[in-house]
């Protein structure tokens, strides 16, 4: 078995992931832009960074500093190997022998390899650390005193404050150029800003006063025009302060299971503690007993050696994953970091494991962006490519994402050219406004008259305005409408009213939204996770019904506002359910605060930011999904490696018992089922192993055991046989190997 | 019928009339505690403790409930002793020594009824019956109220409250135990178990000596001793004297009155919390844990070790001719996998794996099916450990039956199974290291063997005696006394600490990503819990006795 740990895979460093410092490209790595859910079928979906040996080195310098007691005591079990390390560490000054050495050396190595295991994980963070603080430059910001929205900046007294100083409430103005000094809302202005310091991303960003665009960060660079910012952190706690603290884990504190699994670990320890302990009486009668015994390496009249029972205390004690809890703890939240999401506690992380209920926005997280022209329904006597050739005019005008499909729709179906409204010959353009509800053109207007007028929008209101120029609808548009709206989509009516006739409907425009690709298979994923899945809209019922069935999750809430929406938080977790949402606007921020897992978008206000216990860099609301699997495979990793290293002690148990007592009873040896070569060797062939796999299991921690979205029962199945089962038997072949080579040492 | 078939039909005679008596009695019990309409006499017992039935407990309230009731019979029994002199029926036997007395009266009060005296030459008939056998009821009556009062924490949420202990012990006394206990003494009796008041009778011998055959309220007090899984004979040969189980049948009987109500319990649980298949996985579990040690008792002793034994092909030495190997052994492994501690033969003089198989059975902490009341708790304990490691594994925190298993469920959870190992362990350590061993009948690995099962049966409140070691000295009263005291109370303690701490949790409701509890992967990874953490705690002292000698 090999010290180095084994890499895995190519071409996945360390870094990737990381943010960028300003102004370069973001590497490789980076998540995909927002919007493009993640394939569904990757094998192992939640990965995680691997390790190179290099870093093993580098951490080494961090993992000897951990030796000291004062820093080990936050980790019970490994203050117990080293209590034992140095009590051997006499025993063999005193009395030395190569045995002694070996297993000194061994127990001293066992909690420097548990050391690493925590100086490694953290080691990545720190590198992330390194690049957020070269963002984090000390500016001078401009501070404007007195100031009042609406009059120009220059009308103020500008007094230069060093960023560090600046208060919250101040008022600052940030020109082209220069680096935001904290973080804030924007209150006046617009501007684009390059925020790949925090996010990666190289693309700038729109920040805007007012609205949910108005929240600027720290560190970021504005690129153009200028913007005056409310100042809204407190010195030292920026957004880019706290990131730096979590990933480094500099006050880590401890998750809720992470405290119950010690105090599981310290019982253990304390009844192995016990269980060595009290033996010594006993070895001591029992080679009383067998006066004639001859002494062997490990028990004498004394009874069993210190060596031995330090020896025996280490490997019984749950090391393993003593060793690697907390490292296994700080690379779930490395895994977050690489997909560019921010905890704010580990607790978050956690509890996204415990989700049973997943709060979706339909609008971008289940839908694309915005509805679209599906289809031209013409009623009787007209056909569909007139239908489109009238909307397509009368949309000319209509900016809006509808109004943009409209025009796509009727160019891929019938070849219709996109016509530049400036082409069209006396035009007249009537754009979309919320009182109209209609946009539409006016065409031929030669005396002031036009000849042909086209309207398009909302059915009632196109509607009215087909009677309002003398003219029937027939029932037909009526039906049409209201098919359309039964399935779910939105009918816009298009209509035409030529000079001297009356007006009449032509047909109508179906749109649809368009569920994302993949969603329905991740929410059957979901299902079989045992994750309800709720998609949250300002639709009516009936659209947010079509839409619920079509993207396959298993209930909405359909007009829904805020209250609502921290109605349903309040009544799921009223039943004993964890929640998870994500929200960007300040009107999401109860609710955020209210869930159990609340993701603000990046995009969003600082009162959502603030609100939310994590922040999503790339603001794709979609991730909510992968978060919970980086939860449950957090929890899984600590699970299995605790079964691992329980199970482990059986056979640590048929090298080191019949090594003990074979010498007082030589009946004993029939427990020697490795057949290990004498005492010596399989006691320390045992501790080797035990320190060995610590080292072993290192990327195992890092990169947490492999997990795919199932049932509780398959999930236990698998990894019960994997880690239970293999925990069994891997010490047996492990100790036997390290044996066949141990017992060629001289003095062995 | 050979040696061999008798044992197995008799075994599954057993397991029939077990699974045949859980359902019914199983529902009584549950319509018991749960039932809230008091009986007259019930009424009465409220006043006199001062109790209002109608007024529920917290966990704390609950906890000090049982120490004070425990703690007043303590000293009641206690002074009950120190007095017997001067009382009526005390057939002229001296007042119990002190440290005698303390023993016997933390024995009899901690459902232990370890035995460091001579029934019928130490104790008079009036101590026997209002002091040892009415503890007898009330301690086994203890355990099955802490027991419902965790059940209620598992079923109960967003409260506090646990249950009225008063209540719970009035009811399980008078309406669970009191019934059963006359039914099955009438049984006893016309087996042949004695019940009168007598001193004594005077008979001839053989070979033309006399002796006294001193006679009691027997039957009575051997029905109360297994049912409860108490283990107190009347007499020093327990249940291996004729008085006490005369025939192959009553045999039987004893065996099934210690195993009935412990193997019923998990079908209250399965009610209470409103899932049957809940109460059967437990159920399994205590199933496949007896059934693989009552296999492995029998297999050692048939198979016998030695010489002798195997000259005439089985180990018979300090066994009952009338209960011959089989039924003697499958009478040791009920007695040690509940809390009973009755014996029907010598184990001493087992062979050393036969032997090594009882001391298992207490070393698992008497879950399968254990004491009344204490197995059950014992056993949700261990289900509760199982499921925080087995639980991390399925990616979410911990949960059984809907509460979460989170840093305080465990603390108490561990504390609990901390408790037993700690005394076992440190007990015998301390015997050895201080020279109070008392191994002068024998040394080496035997003489382990008797310190390690007499410390073990003491802290598990089990009560059995491997025997061959002298333990009414001062240092083995007090020792063995503590050990009773602690591996009894502490638990109690931290088993109501956990059920309050489950009751205010707001269930959450189970799913596809919920870890099931009730199918055959969750039975066997309890078994494997349970024996893995046992054999690690257990195995190096265990090498040094039975297995040093057996192998």
């Amino acid at each position: 078995m090999s010290v180095a740990p084994v890499t895995t895979g190519t071409g996945d460093q360390p870094t990737a992931g990381t943010p960028a410092p300003a102004g370069t490209p973001a590497p490789a790595g980076t998540p995909a832009p927002a919007g493009t859910p993640a394939p569904a079928t990757r094998g192992n979906r939640v990965g995680g960074g691997l390790l190179d040996p290099g870093q093993l080195l580098r951490s080494l310098p961090d993992a000897l500093r951990k030796l000291d007691p004062r820093t080990l005591w936050r980790n019970p079990v490994m203050l117990i190997v080293e209590i034992g390390a140095a009590f051997t560490t006499v025993l063999a000054v005193a009395d030395p022998s190569v045995f002694a050495w070996a297993v000194t050396v061994w127990l001293w190595l066992t909690v420097v390899f548990a050391n690493l295991a925590e100086a490694v994980a953290e080691g990545r963070g720190k590198a992330q650390a390194a690049t957020l603080r070269q963002a984090k430059k000390d500016t001078v910001a401009t501070r404007l005193a007195g100031w009042t929205p609406g009059t120009a900046a220059s009308a103020y007294r500008q007094e230069p404050v060093p960023a560090p100083e600046l208060r919250q409430g101040d008022i600052v103005l940030v020109e082209a150029g220069e680096i935001v000094p904290g973080d804030g809302d924007v209150v006046e202005g617009i501007a684009s800003v390059d925020e790949s310091a925090i996010t990666g991303e190289s693309a700038p960003v729109i920040r805007e006063s007012g609205g949910d665009r108005s929240a600027v960060t720290g560190g970021t660079r504005v690129l153009s025009d200028h913007i005056v910012v409310r100042i809204t952190q407190k010195p030292g706690e920026s957004f880019i302060d706290r990131m730096i603290a979590l990933v480094e884990g500099a006050n880590r504190q401890k998750t809720p299971n992470e405290i119950a699994l010690n105090i599981l670990l310290a019982a253990l320890t304390v009844v192995f503690l016990l269980a060595v302990v009290t033996l010594q009486p006993l070895a001591i009668f029992s080679k009383g007993y067998q006066a004639a015994a001859p002494d062997t390496g490990a028990v004498t009249d004394a009874g069993v050696t210190g060596i031995v029972l330090a020896a025996l205390l280490v490997c019984l004690i749950p090391t393993t994953i003593g060793a690697l809890l907390s490292a296994i703890g700080i690379a779930g939240m490395d895994r977050l970091v690489q997909r560019n999401v921010l905890a704010m506690s580990g607790r978050a992380v956690e509890a996204a494991g415990d989700v049973d209920t997943l709060l979706l926005d339909k609008t971008g997280t289940i839908t694309l962006g915005n509805r679209q022209a599906a289809e031209f329904v013409p009623v009787e006597g007209r056909t569909a490519a007139e239908v489109a050739d009238a909307a397509q005019l009368s949309s000319l005008a209509d900016e809006t994402p509808e109004g943009r499909s409209v025009v796509v729709l009727a160019k891929n179906w019938f070849g219709l050219r996109e016509r530049e409204p400036g082409l069209v010959p006396h035009a007249t353009f009537v754009p979309f406004t919320a009182q109209t509800r209609m946009s539409g053109v006016d065409l031929g207007a030669e005396n002031g008259r036009p000849t042909r007028r086209v309207r398009k929008g909302a059915a009632a209101a196109v509607m009215k305005w087909v009677r309002d120029n003398g003219g029937h609808p027939t029932e037909q548009v009526g039906r049409i409408v209201d098919e359309i709206s039964g399935i779910g989509g939105t009918p816009l009516v298009v209509a035409e009213h030529v000079d001297g006739e009356p007006a009449r409907a032509l047909g109508v425009i179906h749109l649809k939204d368009v569920v994302k690709a993949g969603m329905r298979e991740r929410f059957d994923e979901m299902r079989r996770m045992g994750i309800r899945t709720v998609m949250i809209t300002g639709d009516n019922p009936r659209t947010a019904r079509a839409i619920a069935e079509e993207a396959g999750v298993d209930d909405f809430l359909a007009e829904a506002t805020p209250e609502e929406k921290l109605a349903l938080i309040s009544k799921e977790q009223e039943g004993g359910r964890l929640v998870a949402m994500t929200g960007d606007g300040t009107n999401d921020a109860p609710a955020l605060a209210q869930a159990d897992v609340g993701v603000a978008m990046n995009t969003g206000t600082s009162a959502a930011k603030e609100a939310g216990n994590m922040v999503d860099l790339d603001s794709d609301p979609t991730k909510l999904i992968e978060i919970v699997e980086i939860g449950k495979q957090l929890l899984i990793t600590r699970g299995a490696l605790t079964t691992f290293s329980i199970a482990n002690d059986i056979a640590k148990y048929f090298a080191i018992i019949p090594a003990m007592f074979a010498g007082i009873y030589p009946s004993l040896d029939a427990l020697n089922v490795m057949r290990l070569s004498s005492p010596t060797s399989a006691i320390l062939s045992a501790v080797i192993f035990n320190a060995v796999v610590i080292v072993a299991l290192i990327p195992l921690a890092l990169r947490g055991v492999r997990y795919r979205p199932s049932s509780a029962s398959t999930l236990l199945s698998r990894n019960l046989l994997r880690y239970g089962l293999g925990g069994i038997v891997v010490p047996f072949v492990g100790i036997k190997l390290i044996d066949l080579l141990v017992q060629f040492v001289p003095g062995i | 019928m050979t040696m061999t078939t008798a044992g197995v039909l008799f075994v599954l005679s057993l397991v029939a009339a077990l699974v045949a008596v859980h359902k019914p009695l199983g529902d009584h019990m549950f319509r018991v505690v749960s039932g809230t309409r008091s009986s007259r006499v019930e009424r009465g017992v409220y006043r006199l403790v001062g109790a209002n039935p109608a007024a529920e407990q917290t966990w704390g309230v609950y906890a000090r409930s049982v120490l004070a009731f425990s703690a007043v019979s303590l000293l009641f029994l206690y002074a009950f002793q120190r007095v017997q002199d001067k009382l009526w029926l005390s057939l002229g036997f001296d007042a119990v020594v002190p440290h005698g007395a303390w023993n016997t009266a933390v024995s009899f009060v901690t459902n232990t009824n370890w035995q460091s005296y001579s029934g019928e030459s130490t104790m008079g008939h009036l101590v026997q019956m209002a002091g040892l056998a009415v503890q007898n009821f009330v301690s086994a009556a203890v355990g099955i109220a802490v027991a419902v009062a965790l059940v209620r924490g598992f079923a109960r949420s967003r409260t506090g409250q646990l249950g009225n202990f008063w209540v719970d012990l009035t009811r399980i006394v008078l309406r669970i135990l009191l019934p059963i206990a006359v039914l099955a003494a009438l049984a006893l009796m016309l087996g042949g178990a004695v019940q009168n008041l007598s001193g004594g009778t005077e008979a001839a011998t053989l070979t033309g000596g006399t002796q006294t055959v001193p006679g009691g309220p027997v039957a009575s007090q051997e029905v109360i001793k297994e049912l409860g899984t108490n283990g107190g004979g009347f007499y020093n040969a327990n249940s291996a004297h004729p008085f006490e189980n005369p025939t192959a049948w009553t045999n039987w009987l004893e065996i099934f009155l210690i195993l009935v109500i412990p193997f019923s319990l998990p079908r209250v649980f399965g009610r209470m919390v409103g899932q049957k298949r809940q109460g059967y996985a437990i159920a399994a579990v205590m199933s496949l844990l007896a059934l693989a040690s009552v296999v492995l008792t029998n297999v050692f002793e048939l198979t016998g070790g030695g010489t002798v034994p195997q000259a005439i092909g089985a180990a018979l030495e300090g066994k009952e001719v009338r209960f011959d190997v089989s039924n003697s052994a499958t009478f040791a492994a009920a007695t040690t996998l509940t809390s009973t501690g009755a014996v029907n033969s010598f184990h001493d003089s087992y062979t050393p794996l036969g032997g090594m198989m009882p001391m298992i059975n207490m070393m698992l902490g008497e879950v399968a099916p254990g004491g009344t009341g204490s197995g059950l708790y014992g056993m949700l304990v261990l289900a509760v450990l199982t499921v925080f490691v087995a639980g991390l594994m399925v990616g979410r925190t911990p949960e059984y039956l809907g509460r979460k298993i989170g840093a305080r469920e465990i603390k108490f959870a561990s504390l609990y199974f901390l408790v037993t190992p700690a005394l076992v362990l440190i007990a015998t350590a301390t015997a050895f290291a201080t020279g109070n061993d008392s191994t002068t009948l024998n040394v080496g690995p035997h003489g382990l063997s008797e310190v390690l099962y007499a410390f073990t049966s003491a802290s598990n409140n089990n009560g059995s005696a491997f025997g061959g070691i002298t333990v009414n000295t001062t240092w083995w009263d007090t020792a063995t006394g503590l050990c009773m005291l602690l591996g009894r109370f502490l638990p109690i303690i931290f088993v109501l600490a956990l059920a309050g701490s489950l009751a205010r949790q707001t269930p959450t409701p189970a799913s596809e990503g919920t870890l099931p509890t009730h199918r055959p992967l969750f039975v066997g990874m309890v078994v494997g819990v349970t024996v893995v953490l046992v054999a690690l705690t257990f195995l190096p002292a265990l090498a040094l006795g039975p297995l040093a000698e057996g192998l």
